[in-house]
Order: C-alpha cells, then sequence, then structure tokens
C-alpha cells in the first residue's frame, strides 16, 4: 500500500527525519506513535506531498508520488489542525471540496452522524474547535479512498461523537480500507490499531502489534510500554 | 487552476477588503472628476495615484491574503491537486481581484462622465492597463516574499520594504548616478534603468502619452527612437510582461519545494 | 500718402477702360505667357487658359493684370526662376507654377516681385520649387490666398515660401505654406501684416523674423515645423491669437524670442510643443491671455530677460510651466493660472491663498543631466520639488504668482 524507503528531511539544521524505511501493507489499522517532535506529522505529511523529503522514495500504491498529485485521489487526508477558510460556509466548503475531488453522496450520511446540520450555514470562522473537527471528519471520510491518513482525529470530539469516530473507522476497515492515524490518546490508539510504528528521534524504534511491543517492553499495558521506551531511551 | 481561481476569487470578492478597494477607487473617481470637472487634470492626478498606490495595495493584499489563507491553503494541499495549480490559482485570484477592483472603481465614474465621448479615452485605458499590470507584478512579488518567509511579520516587513524601494529609493539612486556620471553618454543606461523597475516602467509608459513633448526634447538618438515611435510603447509592454512572467516562475518554481 | 493713393486708383481705373485682354492658349493666336507679355500695353490683362506652358524667366515689366483661368501650369522645367515682377501695379492671379530650379549660387523663386510697388498675387498654387514668392525691396502688395506646397528634405538646398526681404507695408494672408525650408521668411520687412496663414511641415521655421520692426501677425497657424516660429532681432511686434502647435524636437519650439524689445503676445495658443516659448535677450515683453497646453516646457527663459510681464494666462498640463536658468528674476508673472497649483482658496475670490512657485527644482536638474527627463513625475522627484517649494535654494525665491487663480480663465 505504502512504502517508503530512507526517507530524510531536515528544517533547515533539524534533522527531523533519518532514513525512515517502513511499508503498510493492505487493510488494517495503522498507528503512528511518538513523543512530540519525532517526527510523525512529518511522515504522514511527506507521504501527503505536502513535505517535500531531502532524501527517499516514497510510493503509493506503487505509484511514486514524486511531482505527482493524482494518487492523492486515493487518499482520504483528516489534519491536524482543522483550520478552514473563516468566511466560506460549511455547506460552501463541502461544495467546493467535492466540486475539487468529485461528487459523493457519503457527506449526507456523515452530516447525519455527527449532527452537523444545525451548522451548515453557519461561517466557519465561527465554530467552535469541536464542530470544525467534526466538519473536518466528514471531509475526510466523503470520499471512498483506499487509504484514509487521520491526523489526530479525537482533538476536541465529545463522547458522543467519539464513538461516532471509533463506529466510522471500523466500518471503513471492514470495507477493506487501509487506515493511518497519530493519536496521543493511547487509550484511543490501543482500542483500535492492529499494528503499530513507533518514532524516535527520525528513526523506526518498533514496528509490530501491540502485545508485541508488550512482550518486548515487558510491561503489562500499552501505556506503560510506550512510557518505558521513553524512560529508557532518555536514560 | 481555474477552480481553485474560482474560489479565491469568490473568497476574495466577499471580504470586506476588496469592498474597501473598490470604494476608495470610485470615491477617488467621482472626486477628481465631478468637483474638480477637469478630465485631463483627473488622469495626471490618477497617473500619480496609480504608479505609487497600485504596488503597495498590491504588495500588501498579496502578502496578507497568503498568510491569511494559510489555513485554505493546507487544506487544498491535501487534495488531489497541483501545487502550481494551487498557487497560481490563489495568485491570479488576488490579482485580477484586485484589477478588477481598479478597473470598475475607476471606471464606473469615468464612463457616468461621458469618457466615451471624450479624448482621453485612450490615455486612461492606457491608465487602467498600467495599473491592471503593476497589481499582477506587485502581487507576484508579494506572493513570492511570502512564500520564501514562513514568518508573518517579517513577510510584511519585506513587503513595504520592496515597495519602498521600488516606488522611491530606486528612483533616488537612480538620479544620483544619472547626475555623478553625467559627462558619459546616458541615454542607454536610462532607459536600462528605466526597465529594470516595474514602477518606473510604468510611469514611461504613461510619459510617453502625457508628456511626450518634453521627452523629445532630449538630443540622445536612442531616446529618440524610444519615445518617438511605436517601439517605446512595444519594449515597455514587453517589459512589463516579463515582470509579471519572472515572479509567477519563481513562485511555481519555489512552491515546488516549499514543505507545509 | 492716401491722396496720392486714390489718385493713383483713379488713374488705374481710367487705364483700366481702355485696357485690352490678350487671352494664351495652346489654339490662340498667343501661344506663350513671354509673347503675351511682349504684345500688351501697359495695364492690358493676360488671360491663360487651361493648358501647360512650359516657360521660365518670364518678366513683367510693365504693369499688367495675369489671370489664369482653370489653374493653367507653368512649368519651369528646372532651368530657373519662373516669373519675376519688375514693375509697378502687376497682379498675378490663378497660375499654378511648378518645377522652379534650384541652384546654390542663386535663390530662384517661382515668383520673384523686384524693386516694385502695389503688387498683388493672389491664388497661385505652387508646387516642386526651391523659393516660392520672393519679394524683393518692394513695398506696399498683397500676397493673398496662395498655396505653397515644397517638398524639402534638406536645409542647405531648399529655399523659403514666402520670402520678404527689405520690404515694407506688405500683406500676407490666407496663405498655405508646407514643406519647405521656412514658411515665411521676413528680412528687414517692417510695418507688415502676417494673417490667417498656415504654415506648417516646414523643415526649419513656420515664421520666421529677422531684423523687421512694427510688424503685425495674428490668426496664423504654426503647425509640426523642424523648430517652430522665430522671432530675432526684432521690435514692436504684435503677435496676436496664433496657434503653435506640435513643433516636436530637441530645439523646436513653439516660438523662439531672441533678442526682442516691446513686443506683446496676446491671445495664442500653444499646444503640444517640446517648448512653448523660449526667450532670450528679450525684454519688456507683455504676455496675455495666452493658454499653454501640454508643451513640454511652456515658456523657458534663458537669460538677460527684463522686465517682461506674464499675466492672465492659461498653463495647462506642462511637463514644467517655467524653466530658468538663473537665480535672478526681474520678470512678473501675476494673476495666471496653472493647473499643477495644489492651493486653497479660502475666501473665494477665485485667487489662491498661496502663491505659486513655476520653477520646480527637477527644471534645474534636466536642464544640468537632459537623460533624467525619464524621471519625470516619479515619486521621489515629487518630493524633492515639494521641499524646493517649501524652502527654496536653486529657484529664485521672488519668482512666485502672488494671485495664482484657482479657475481656467476664459476670454
Amino acid at each position: 500500500m505504502v512504502s517508503i524507503q530512507n526517507l530524510h528531511k531536515k528544517f533547515n539544521k533539524n534533522v527531523v527525519l533519518s532514513g525512515v524505511d517502513l511499508t503498510i501493507n493492505e487493510g488494517g489499522i495503522f498507528a503512528v506513535l511518538g513523543p512530540n517532535g519525532s517526527g510523525k506529522t512529518t511522515l504522514i505529511k511527506s507521504i501527503l506531498g505536502m513535505v517535500i523529503p531531502n532524501k527517499g522514495d516514497i510510493s503509493v500504491l506503487g505509484e511514486n508520488i514524486k511531482n505527482n498529485s493524482k494518487y492523492r485521489h486515493k487518499i482520504d487526508y483528516l489534519p491536524q489542525i482543522a483550520n478552514f477558510p473563516n468566511n466560506l460556509k460549511v455547506k460552501e466548503l463541502i461544495k467546493m471540496i467535492k466540486d475539487l475531488r468529485g461528487n459523493t453522496e457519503a457527506d449526507k450520511h456523515l452530516i447525519e452522524v455527527f449532527t452537523l446540520e444545525p451548522f451548515l450555514d453557519k461561517k466557519l470562522g465561527n465554530l467552535s474547535g469541536g464542530t470544525k473537527q467534526k466538519v473536518n471528519i466528514v471531509l475526510a471520510f466523503m470520499f471512498d479512498s483506499p487509504l484514509i491518513i487521520l491526523d489526530e482525529p479525537t482533538t476536541g470530539l465529545d463522547p458522543i461523537s467519539l464513538i461516532r469516530l471509533k463506529e466510522l473507522i471500523q466500518t471503513e476497515k471492514a470495507n477493506g480500507k487501509t487506515i493511518i492515524i497519530t493519536s496521543h490518546i493511547m487509550s484511543f490508539v490501543e482500542e483500535v490499531s492492529d499494528e503499530i510504528v513507533f518514532l524516535l528521534e527520525g528513526k523506526i524504534y518498533f514496528k509490530g502489534s501491540i502485545s508485541e511491543l508488550k512482550t518486548k517492553t515487558n510491561q503489562p499495558d500499552f501505556e506503560h510500554a510506550i512510557a518505558s521506551i521513553l524512560t529508557n531511551n532518555h536514560a | 487552476m481555474l477552480k481553485i481561481l474560482k474560489y479565491s476569487f469568490y473568497d476574495l470578492m466577499r471580504s470586506r477588503w476588496s469592498y474597501v478597494y473598490l470604494a476608495f477607487y470610485l470615491l477617488l473617481g467621482i472626486v477628481l472628476l465631478f468637483l474638480n470637472n477637469d478630465l485631463s487634470k483627473a488622469v495626471i492626478t490618477l497617473m500619480n495615484v496609480i504608479i505609487v498606490l497600485v504596488p503597495l495595495i498590491g504588495t500588501i493584499f498579496g502578502v496578507m491574503y497568503y498568510y491569511n489563507s494559510k489555513e485554505f491553503t493546507e487544506l487544498l494541499l491535501a487534495q488531489p491537486l497541483k501545487r502550481s495549480s494551487i498557487f497560481l490559482g490563489q495568485y491570479l485570484g488576488v490579482a485580477i481581484s484586485l484589477s478588477m477592483s481598479l478597473i470598475l472603481g475607476l471606471g464606473i465614474p469615468f464612463i457616468l462622465y461621458g469618457l466615451f465621448k471624450s479624448s482621453a479615452i485612450w490615455d486612461f485605458s492606457l491608465l487602467l492597463i498600467t495599473g491592471a499590470f503593476l497589481t499582477f507584478i506587485f502581487t507576484a512579488l508579494a506572493f513570492n516574499i511570502a512564500l520564501s518567509n514562513e514568518n508573518k511579520i517579517k513577510g510584511f516587513g519585506y513587503a513595504i520594504l520592496l515597495w519602498l524601494f521600488l516606488a522611491i529609493i530606486y528612483d533616488g539612486i537612480f538620479l544620483m548616478s544619472l547626475i555623478i556620471f553625467e559627462d558619459y553618454p546616458l541615454d542607454k543606461l536610462s532607459l536600462v534603468g528605466t526597465m529594470l523597475n516595474p514602477i518606473d516602467l510604468s510611469r514611461t509608459l504613461i510619459l510617453l502619452k502625457l508628456d511626450i513633448s518634453a521627452l523629445l526634447g532630449y538630443t540622445g538618438a536612442i531616446f529618440k527612437k524610444f519615445f518617438g515611435t511605436n517601439y517605446g510603447l512595444i519594449i515597455s509592454f514587453i517589459a512589463l510582461a516579463i515582470w509579471v512572467i519572472l515572479p509567477i516562475f519563481r513562485i511555481v518554481k519555489k512552491s515546488r519545494k516549499k514543505d507545509f | 500718402m492716401k491722396k496720392h493713393f486714390v489718385f493713383l486708383l483713379a488713374i488705374l481705373m481710367a487705364c483700366l477702360n481702355n485696357a485690352q485682354n490678350i487671352e494664351v492658349c495652346s489654339t490662340c493666336p498667343v501661344t506663350t505667357l513671354k509673347s503675351a507679355i511682349n504684345q500688351a500695353k501697359d495695364f492690358d490683362t493676360i488671360i491663360v487658359k487651361k493648358g501647360t506652358y512650359k516657360e521660365h524667366d518670364i518678366v513683367i515689366d510693365k504693369p499688367l493684370t495675369v489671370v489664369g483661368k482653370n489653374y493653367p501650369i507653368i512649368d519651369g522645367e528646372l532651368k530657373g526662376e519662373i516669373i519675376t515682377i519688375t514693375s509697378d501695379n502687376v497682379t498675378v492671379d490663378g497660375l499654378f507654377i511648378i518645377n522652379v530650379g534650384t541652384s546654390y549660387t542663386e535663390d530662384y523663386a517661382a515668383l520673384r516681385v523686384r524693386k516694385s510697388k502695389h503688387f498683388e498675387i493672389k491664388n497661385l498654387v505652387l508646387e516642386k520649387l526651391f523659393f516660392g514668392i520672393y519679394i524683393e525691396k518692394s513695398n506696399h502688395g498683397k500676397i493673398f490666398h496662395n498655396k505653397i506646397i515644397g517638398d524639402a528634405v534638406e536645409e542647405y538646398n531648399s529655399g523659403n515660401g514666402i520670402q520678404l526681404w527689405y520690404s515694407n507695408h506688405i500683406e500676407v494672408e490666407h496663405n498655405h505654406v508646407q514643406n519647405v525650408r521656412d514658411g515665411i521668411y521676413l528680412e528687414f520687412a517692417d510695418n507688415c501684416l502676417i494673417k490667417n496663414n498656415i504654415s506648417t511641415n516646414n523643415l526649419r521655421y513656420g515664421l520666421h523674423f529677422m531684423f523687421s520692426n512694427d510688424d503685425i501677425y495674428q490668426d496664423n497657424t504654426f503647425e509640426n515645423n523642424g523648430a517652430g516660429v522665430a522671432v530675432m532681432f526684432s521690435k514692436k511686434i504684435k503677435m496676436y491669437n496664433n496657434i503653435f502647435r506640435e513643433n516636436w524636437g530637441t530645439a523646436s519650439y513653439g516660438m523662439l524670442l531672441k533678442e526682442i524689445n516691446d513686443a506683446e503676445i496676446i491671445g495664442n495658443t500653444f499646444t503640444e510643443n517640446t517648448i512653448g516659448i523660449n526667450i532670450e535677450g528679450s525684454n519688456r515683453i507683455v504676455y496675455k491671455n495666452n493658454n499653454f497646453e501640454n508643451n513640454g516646457w511652456a515658456i523657458k527663459v534663458r537669460g538677460a530677460c527684463y522686465t517682461n510681464s506674464f499675466t492672465e494666462n492659461n498653463f495647462l498640463y506642462n511637463s514644467f510651466d517655467i524653466a530658468y536658468n538663473s537665480k535672478v528674476n526681474d520678470n512678473v508673472f501675476d494673476k495666471n493660472y496653472w493647473s499643477n497649483y495644489t492651493g486653497y482658496d479660502l475666501n473665494k475670490d477665485g485667487i489662491g491663498d498661496v502663491p505659486y512657485r513655476p520653477v520646480k527644482l527637477f527644471s534645474y536638474i534636466v536642464n544640468r543631466t537632459p537623460e533624467t527627463i525619464i524621471l519625470l513625475r516619479s515619486l521621489f522627484i515629487d518630493i524633492i520639488d515639494f521641499s524646493e517649494k517649501v524652502s527654496p535654494v536653486f529657484t529664485p525665491d521672488n519668482l512666485l504668482d502672488n494671485n495664482p487663480l484657482t479657475k481656467r480663465i476664459i476670454w
């Protein structure tokens, strides 16, 4: 599905990724974890082509992504911070994205699921963070793409919406999609993900299932396992 | 790209600033014409406004739009769109909406005044064309500055500096160097000096219309050829076009390499 | 004088009664103009019918009237002068004269009047000429409604359209002169009236005055001449209601005044000239009610100009209104309208409350380094002009119009 070879990226002198090799197979939920500044978002943005690597190759669904934008038709992306043009209405934003990517009917269902109808005629600048995130989710899930990338999808969501989101993710998984998630909420990660990748200082520290991680670190639960990686490494 | 252009354009058309800009030109046009009642004088005043204010507004507006629409840009970047079309679309959206404000804002009062019956129509059209060119040039330069500077304050600073340099300081240096080297033949140098600054270039175009009598008082053969024939007009327009194309080219190049 | 004239007229009338008509045409008994003149008695009329007459060196040495019917062509075949009048009381009317010979030693003319009085030259069309109408030491004549179309390319081998030399009391009216060296040239010609002429596209001057006093020229149009109109070394000339247009070029002006004293320049229009009026060593001149419109420089004062007065003129959209090359000013500017004036008029009396300074610093800079003209109207130049306006350093500080009008003057 996604294959990354020897990916290097630095911003000015600040090395963010140094030699990441990663293959993500088709189907299943894949979590990218790591402490703040470990390069999670950079990795995701590299896959999306928003960050241009200094070195290395990335291919998505067998296509090299360099100087290519068409492959993004096969990706749904949920950005980390849901900032939208402020003087656009929700309705207009949805219409615009459809105009740019192609028509779909899925948005109606999603709007219902996240009870967004009352906000459709409001300007995005006037929405709360949580509502914006819901709009963000609608935009990401309304296209039926084989690869879904979610950057901190849970930010600002109320418990009901969180449950709805998890359901949504499970449905998509059941439909055979590949889903890449980053999150700080370990319980969420533990609950949804099939496989995790742990980034540390620009390198992949661990790749495998959660149970494998627990075994490797000799910790009874996931959260402690992560914590132990961090403490051991900083020691 | 056309879709992006469309959305940027709509986005700007509903923003307050476009109206302020439009209203400013409307007011200027009305005041100049109906309080003054002198078309020729109005055209001269407008010329001063256009070569100073249009670049300033183009630069400020361009930088402002870029920084303000960062979220929009990021949203678009995740879509299956070419980067160059995203930025070119946004750039064209800004440049076209600014030019439209300029042309409508000044055009409406002039048409109401009965411009079509007047001989000043050519001078006036040239003025608007030059204004549109300047808008395209300075918006493109502004996008270049913004693309190269993540820091908003720095970006604004550079934009103002750029304007200050091209609108005033450049001419000061230009004048000094002409006076210092006055013993040498200078007509080539002075024409080249003009080509290198889009504001001077536009000014020359307008001079060709308004001050041709004075310009032909100078002896240099190249000067004569430049100002006495259509040569000057053609060269100036080509140079203006280059001034639009080069910054756009850099926008495309820069945007291809930039991280978001 | 007047009595003398009436008497003369009476004789003329008497003679006319006895006068005969002689017809010239290819099938007439008389086939050439020359032989007609030979046969004619004083005060006869020679009627030249339509046709082409290849003749030159035609001398009219007796008081005759030569009238062309339907513009007969007198073709000089480039062999020299075509018609020379050496007698008083000659009228030449309605001929088409072409192909005057060109010479570097003699000024061949299509028609020359030499040492004669009371001549009348009218309705001629002159083409392919060297000199057109040359009046030499002749007085009291009329040159009326002629059309002179030259094809001059170089100054050294071309002549003037109408030339008055040592000739007084000549009226030059309703003539059209184009493409010659000087359209109308006066040298030592006093008390002449130049009126309603159109002089365009001439190589050098549309009108050229030298050492000629007490002349009037009015209602003429001078357009697109090499250097405009030159008035030099002359006194008491009145210039009224003329139009000077599109005289473009390095040393080109609507009007050049050099060593002119006590002249009146009233009601003229100067439009789109590189320099409207170029003044050098001219004193006591009254400039009033003139329009200066879209000129490079409306007025350029080159020095040694004293007690001139510029009142009630319109200065409209000139690149520079006045240029001075000295810091001394002895001329008066008052009650003019300046379109570049930016002051205000609080008491609404039509006179601006702040004086206007017509000389800009930039005009000094351009005078020194001509290439800087390319910076005209730039913001930087506006700024330095403004600072000079506030505290004059380079420009004469008494050079100002204390009563600038706020509205264009209409008279």
